[in-house]
């Protein structure tokens, strides 16, 4: 059996007004549209991933937080409808997941071997969160991969950004060597924004665009500092400086996808591709992706 | 339309799913099932009717929301203690309530919204307190949600607004609160049997924050959120709120019977079914000098806050 690998690592934000303004079949609201930056990055990553060969989609979701450990998908399939608990309004998704299952209890054993307290999930009523819809809907909308889906065990909440850094890097790197012994090809997603403070209203019509902004300039430099360094391949600098990010914007990247996926990846030094940013609510969202390939990793923005 | 709404009971109740879905596996979490049952109990007894729930399992960005869906149908399952087992519930809502809550709500200030969806998620904290307070629906309920970035003054307002619409509309309420003591479980899985609360200091916090619900002292309570929130919160959220939103919503005084009937580590948090009761006696020392100033009026009268 050939070695597996990690394929592509996206980031790849998940605010359900991107799959609001795109006016899927399975969402019931209807939009006019809105946060085009990002639905067009979006579109664009998702035709390079018609382009690349892979057989599941891995996604570490900040929206199913678990504070017993970290938890993995144990279900070949999911349906249901997801109705976002915070913008009920925008997002009512009618979902049919399929799920790799041995490829999650691979990830689910090797991050126990490695001292990560772990559970597979296995009550069939349960409902995947919206991180994961919105995120892998936006990336294939086809639905035609299998996903595993991981918790975000709350060690940010529970010890402090250091020690979520720690824990997520033992995860991503247990996680690497689960999918190098399936002979698989994954291609991994870290679900969130970069800042993610939010306004506390919401304009009439939630796709005004003239309403929409980062909630403060602060928010933007450390996004667009952040963006920066992820265009000069410095991930391991990411990553060390990502709790005084967090500390200073209330980052979603606490939830621990990023460090996850970098330290998955191997801590990429070449440059990230950047598809798009733009604020949602107020929040900062960057669309990037970690191509190991050079030959087909290309600079988009 | 009275100018006070008739507070029947307040109850300060855990959120954990243990009570509902597993009470035969620890004793403890046995003995906040039989607290559960006798709150549920003295509900049926009295002539309330509506049951306030104040939910810290529900977390809300824009303003507040406020469930207002007459009949909501789902199966829940928690997203950490999903192996307990499934959560099914048929809930009956006061959408009347509701609807007028968010309108007090804007009058004082407040961004509100009410919500009414098919397959809404509503938390684990508030199917488990509905389930086991209100397990026939016999009177109807409203669930009003968290809001991360809210603080003091925000959650007392948004007590002020829950009183506004049950005296506008004449209700005779149970106001419950779903929340632990301490909040910090374990984050290992344990053998029920072993479950403990997490830490001596979380302990005698809670056995110190027991012994001032005992003696009905809500509004001291709420005055201390800040220090139990530094001391014995895990820092999920700005600020230990229910506290606020429960003493603001019961009258903002320490006139009460207080009764813990029952205190239990869940997963090492410290939960605990707490029942206060209006009283009718004498003030006794546990007058309140704090006047919730919005004019200044000269002297207070302090013995009279509280009084019934």
């Amino acid at each position: 059996m050939a070695k597996g690998e990690i394929v592509l690592g996206c980031l790849a934000p998940h605010p359900p007004h991107v799959v609001y303004a795109e006016n899927p079949e399975q969402n019931e609201p209807f939009s006019e549209g809105g946060w085009e930056a990002l639905r067009w990055g979006y579109n664009m990553l998702a035709r390079k991933l018609k382009e690349i060969e892979y057989d599941c989609m891995v996604i570490l979701t900040p929206h199913w937080q678990t504070y017993v450990g970290t938890h993995f998908l144990g279900l070949e399939r999911f349906q249901n409808i997801s109705v976002d608990p915070i913008f009920p309004n925008l997002f009512r998704f009618h979902h049919d997941i399929k799920v790799d299952v041995e490829l999650a209890e691979k990830m689910c054993e090797a991050a126990s071997e490695s001292g990560i307290i772990t559970k597979m999930m296995r009550n069939p009523d349960f409902r995947v969160d919206y991180g994961t819809i919105v995120s892998c809907h936006m990336l294939n909308p086809d639905w035609d991969k299998p996903v595993v889906t991981i918790s975000s065990n709350r060690s940010t909440h529970y010890y402090s950004n250091e020690v979520m850094n720690e824990q997520s890097i033992a995860l991503g790197e247990a996680v690497r060597k689960a999918i190098e012994d399936s002979g698989k090809k994954v291609v991994l997603i870290a679900s969130h924004s970069l800042s993610h403070r939010h306004f506390v209203t919401e304009a009439p019509l939630p796709e005004d665009m003239s309403r929409e902004h980062i909630y403060n300039h602060s928010q933007y430099v450390w996004d667009m500092k952040v963006i920066e360094m992820m265009r000069e391949g410095k991930m391991k600098e990411v990553i060390d400086i990502l709790p005084e990010m967090i500390e200073q914007t209330m980052a979603e990247a606490e939830g621990g996808g990023l460090t996850w996926m970098m330290a998955a990846m191997g801590m990429p030094d070449y440059p990230a591709e950047i598809y798009g940013y733009q604020s949602v609510i107020g929040t900062g969202n960057a669309i990037a992706a970690w191509d190991p390939n050079a030959e087909t990793r290309a600079i988009v923005m | 339309m009275s100018e006070e709404p008739e507070i029947v009971m307040g109850l300060y109740v855990p959120p954990h799913p243990h009570p509902l879905l597993a009470p035969d596996q620890n004793e403890g979490w046995g003995r906040l099932r039989e607290a559960y049952d006798t709150c549920r109990q003295r509900i049926e007894e009295s002539d309330a009717d509506l049951i306030l729930i104040y939910s810290t399992t529900w977390p809300s960005i824009i303003g507040h929301q406020i469930q207002a869906h007459p009949k909501p149908v789902f199966t829940h399952v928690d997203d950490d203690f999903h192996f307990l087992g499934s959560m099914p519930y048929e809930f009956r809502m006061d959408t009347e309530y509701a609807e007028s809550f968010k309108d007090a709500c804007e009058e004082r200030g407040l961004q509100a919204r009410t919500v009414s969806y098919d397959g809404f998620p509503i938390d684990t904290g508030s199917i488990v307190a509905l389930k086991l307070l209100n397990p026939e629906n016999r009177i109807p309920a409203c669930i009003v949600s968290s809001n991360v970035y809210s603080n003091r003054a925000e959650q007392i307002v948004l007590g002020k607004a829950a009183r506004d619409a049950m005296a506008k509309l004449g209700k005779k309420a149970v106001v419950v609160v779903v929340a632990s003591l301490s909040n910090r479980m374990f984050t290992e899985h344990i053998d029920p049997a072993e479950d403990r609360i997490h830490s001596a200091k979380d302990d005698e916090w809670n056995q110190k924050i027991l012994e001032f619900f005992a003696d009905g002292r809500l509004e001291d309570i709420s005055q201390l959120s800040r220090d139990i929130q530094s001391q014995i919160r895990v820092s999920k959220v700005v600020a230990y709120k229910p506290a606020w939103w429960m003493a603001a919503t019961m009258g903002q005084h320490n006139n009460y019977h207080g009764e813990v009937l029952a205190y239990e580590a869940l997963h090492g948090a410290g939960g605990a079914v707490i029942q206060l009761t209006p009283a009718k006696g004498s003030i006794g020392d546990k007058e309140f000098d704090e006047d919730d100033v919005e004019f200044y009026h000269g002297d207070r009268h302090v013995l009279d806050k509280g009084s019934l």
